[in-house]
């Protein structure tokens, strides 16, 4: 019998005194947890789209808890759960001015010239380190759909060869500006509804050739803007959405009707 | 005396180094020298807990187990020791170093179950050290650790901006870094004292 119970005790014994050293070290070594940490996580919209800049929504809770991050940095926030964050960590609430993404390009398949068949990676960052796709133009969207896959809200698509975003699902927060490899995704305010659709810098006679409904830079729509608020450079015309009151004058005038309303 | 540990100390870093030689602790060796950096912070947590763990061990086996005459519980009472060193030093580590804590993430609970901590603390008692020895040879044991991960973890960082085969890359080339290694360090089996 004691054969038997001496182990056991032993074993209990060492057990024991191991458990009570760990338990005064772990007093000791206490790491102070900010109970907020969860809450404010929960709030945060957890897609991790890293449009505030940090890596993901727990090292923004982490930012917003040690107070170097905004609440306003992260655009996804619902105003509700931004006004709960901002309770919670007694700041006030600093409105930012809400922007959507939208695609500089409408080169559509009918509309842009193929300049050969693309059979590499499904991917625009590949197909613009090789050859920049099918599409004869080296300035607009190549329809790969590397935007859509940064998107973590579902809000873009590639429609007939080009990304458009869905402003009802867009948050603004940018992930797809930096996946585009042309550089044709902007944020824009959610109420500039009046768009030049073109990216191109090509010269009007060569745009000829390229694409339907490129910009050639003729001017026509800067003429015409009682606002004046488009500056045409580089053969492109572009609208400073400060000022634009939407009152569609450009598009009336414009020849490669590239200039549209979309509301 | 001192000579004795210190040529115990060599032998066990370059002769008969715990990684490379007697391949224990393969899988922090594999998992956590992917930089130097992090590489240093493991080792050195693990040489403490080694280290640690001979001491503790060794009083354990000629205090507790060998007058009770219970040493076939060994296994299950070392393990008991090193689990508490590896506990503590995870809290220590927490407090002191929440960026090496986060790097080396599931390895640091993993030496609980590594087998070179264990392996050293059985060597000891297979071996009949007395109690300085134990301790010398489980502080040069970690040693013989940090070399053989530092090196490999030099080399892997060379490795991942190097033009690698597509079947290689990873773990594969790693494999074959580490066996070249190994045989690199067979020559030091030439070493006699």
């Amino acid at each position: 019998m004691l054969k038997l119970l001496l182990p056991v005790v032993v074993l209990g014994g060492l057990g024991a005194v191991f458990g009570a050293l760990l338990g005064v070290a772990a007093k000791i070594f206490k790491v102070e947890t900010d109970e907020r940490a969860e809450v404010v996580l929960e709030l945060l919209p957890g897609a991790n789209c890293g449009g505030c800049g940090l890596a993901g929504c727990a090292a923004m809770t982490e930012a917003l808890l040690n107070g170097t991050a905004e609440i306003g940095m992260c655009a996804a926030l619902k105003q509700e759960n931004a006004a709960r964050i901002a309770e919670l960590l007694g700041k006030k609430l600093v409105k930012n001015e809400a922007k959507v993404a939208h695609v500089f390009c409408s080169g559509t398949c009918e509309q842009a010239a193929k300049k050969g068949t693309y059979t590499g990676i499904y991917d625009c960052v590949s197909a613009a380190q090789c050859g920049g796709g099918d599409k004869a133009c080296m300035y607009g969207c190549m329809g790969y759909g590397s935007c859509v896959a940064a998107c973590a809200f579902h809000a873009i698509s590639v429609c007939d060869g080009v990304a458009v975003v869905d402003n009802s699902n867009c948050v603004g927060c940018g992930a797809c500006v930096t996946a585009c490899p042309r550089e044709l995704i902007e944020l824009v305010p959610v109420e500039a509804k009046t768009f030049i659709n073109c990216r191109s810098h090509d010269k009007g006679s060569a745009m000829k050739d390229i694409c339907k409904i490129g910009c050639i830079g003729c001017g026509l729509c800067a003429k015409h803007c009682p606002e004046d608020v488009i500056r045409v450079s580089k053969h492109l015309a572009t609208i400073s959405y400060t000022m634009c009151t939407n009152c569609n004058a450009c598009i009336e005038n414009c020849p490669k009707h590239v200039i549209a309303h979309v509301e | 005396m001192i000579t004795e540990l210190l040529l115990l100390c060599i032998t066990t870093i370059l002769a008969d180094n715990f990684v490379l030689c007697k391949f224990l602790g393969c899988c922090p060796f594999l998992g956590v020298s992917k930089q130097v950096q992090t590489a240093v912070g493991m080792s050195l947590a693990v040489t403490f807990v080694m280290t640690v763990a001979s001491a503790i061990t060794w009083l354990v086996q000629y205090f507790v187990l060998v007058p009770f005459a219970m040493e076939y519980m060994q296994t299950v009472s070392f393990i008991l020791v090193i689990a508490v060193l590896v506990q503590f030093v995870e809290m220590v580590l927490q407090k002191m170093s929440p960026g090496l804590y986060n790097a080396l993430g599931i390895y640091l609970p993993l030496i609980t179950t590594n087998c070179a901590v264990l392996g050293v603390a059985i060597l000891n008692i297979t071996e009949g050290f007395d109690f300085i020895q134990a301790v010398v040879y489980g502080f040069s044991a970690g040693l013989s650790f940090l070399v053989a991960i530092v090196l490999f973890a030099g080399v892997r960082e060379r490795l991942a901006a190097a033009d690698i085969p597509k079947a290689l890359q990873g773990f594969p080339i790693a494999l074959l870094a580490a066996g070249i290694l190994a045989m690199a360090f067979l020559g030091f089996q030439g070493l006699s004292f």
